[in-house]
């Protein structure tokens, strides 16, 4: 009798133990998602500069998951980062799809977006996306924005002349906040 | 100068003390793998050492976590709201509690409720000579007392920490979606979207593993080693709960180090 009570406390104990591992596979840790992740494809992207982009952060189009980051390191020739970007199966891209680093918000996570272009050709497995777009870095676009101002509105005490500012100080004032590189 | 010489005597005599005492309990821990088989053969042995470990020590294991998640919760809006991120608080508690905090906090909670009953409930059958009276009659100590508990301990303590991760998040979601009203699509989305099967639950799973092993084996081991007296098993008891405690929190540094290392950098 005392037995049988022991042994159904015993797997009472075992099976919520259970359950609640399910719990945190499912609901916590969303292992259904990894099965998906495991299939798919890679393509790589370079990028001038991936700011603060990490392993496995998020590959988005339109805002809708597609993908994640699997792994970034250095061309150590050409100094570029390297993500790999690893897709979905079930999502395809253009061969002229513009890869570009962004930020969720103010101080979110930067994951990689994805913007699919004309090109019927598709990437494939280990092809390269051949436009990317570096992060913004807070940063320049500081030094950028003072630049521009000082540009302006040139007080009279520093530049006496009457020259625009943009020729005072060539090359900074109307410069593109970002590149989109070829 | 003689009590120069008696000083670093005793320190000499106490290292090798400990470090001989450390290769007694490795001796111990192949003894009882090596015993084990006879414990599976009749897994009843188990199950009740499993009742004993575990399932007495469930309710402390889920009240606890239930309130440590619910205290992360609260802590963690009170930065979070600060940087206007308090979505964000299912990320918090949900990774605190599976990396650390269920393993570390569910194997303290054991230590002290059930490895301390496992060294006292050992330490007393050697003070009566239980054990002895065992080997007389040709039964092996270490296959029918030892390693029965030591196995309870090592199944048990996986499972409790599980569930006071579980618990515990169901705690932060209480308190976040139901008191304070963080959307509860963005508590769990935010929550699965960085909380990784492999890198997060099942570490913390590993965790607690090796946690039930360290802590089963001290446990049997203080127990078994304790002097046959009255105060023997009671300072054996004590030294089973710090160094325990000792135990679970520098191998989770270690294991944190090995398992997480590639976040960090």
């Amino acid at each position: 009798m005392n037995k049988k009570i022991i042994d159904l406390w015993v797997g009472v104990f075992v099976l919520i133990g259970l359950a609640g591992l399910a719990f945190l596979a499912l609901k916590v840790g969303n292992l259904l998602s990894t099965n998906e992740e495991r299939n798919g494809y890679e393509i790589e992207a370079r990028f001038d500069n991936i700011g603060a982009l990490k392993p496995r952060a998020p590959v988005k189009a339109a805002g809708v998951v597609v993908g994640r980051v699997e792994s970034i390191r250095l061309d150590g020739k050409t100094y570029e980062a390297i993500a790999r970007l690893h897709i979905f199966p079930q999502y395809q891209f253009s061969a002229d799809t513009i890869a570009a680093v962004f930020t969720s918000g103010l101080l979110g996570e930067q994951f990689v977006g994805l913007e699919g272009g004309g090109d019927s050709v598709m990437l494939k497995d280990e092809d390269r996306v051949k436009k990317t777009q570096s992060a913004v870095q807070i940063e320049k676009l500081i030094s950028q924005f003072l630049f521009s101002k000082a540009a302006e509105s040139p007080t009279p005490t520093l530049t006496p002349t009457p020259a625009p500012a943009s020729a005072a100080i060539p090359g900074i004032a109307p410069a593109p906040a970002i590149g989109v590189k070829p | 100068m003689i009590a120069v010489f008696d000083a670093i005597g005793r320190v000499g005599s106490a290292v090798i003390a400990g470090v001989s005492r450390i290769g007694y309990a490795t001796r111990f821990l192949f003894a009882i793998l090596r015993h084990s088989g006879p414990s599976f053969m009749r897994p009843r042995l188990v199950i009740r050492e499993v009742y004993q470990a575990g399932v007495l020590s469930l309710i402390i294991v889920c009240m606890s976590g239930l309130f440590v998640g619910m205290v992360l919760a609260l802590q963690g809006y009170e930065t979070l709201s600060r940087y206007g991120a308090s979505e964000s608080m299912g990320v918090l508690v949900a990774m605190a509690l599976v990396r650390e905090l269920g393993p570390v906090v569910a194997g303290l909670l054991f230590a002290s409720r059930a490895g301390s009953a496992m060294t006292a409930e050992i330490g007393l059958m050697k003070t009566t000579e239980q054990l002895a009276a065992m080997e007389v009659m040709a039964v092996d100590p270490i296959a029918r007392v030892v390693a029965p508990r030591f196995w309870g301990g090592v199944i048990s303590l996986p499972l409790l920490a599980v569930l006071f991760s579980t618990l515990g998040v169901f705690g932060g979601f209480l308190v976040a979606v139901k008191l304070i009203g963080v959307d509860s699509g963005a508590f769990w989305s935010q929550m699965q979207a960085s909380v990784d099967w492999r890198y997060g639950v099942m570490n913390g799973v590993i965790k607690s593993v090796v946690f039930g092993i360290a802590v089963s084996l001290i446990a049997v081991f203080e127990g078994y080693d304790a002097d046959p007296t009255a105060e023997g098993v009671s300072a054996a008891t004590t030294r089973t709960v710090v160094t325990s405690a000792l135990a679970i929190l520098a191998l989770d540094f270690v294991l944190t180090v090995f398992m997480f290392r590639g976040e960090i950098n």
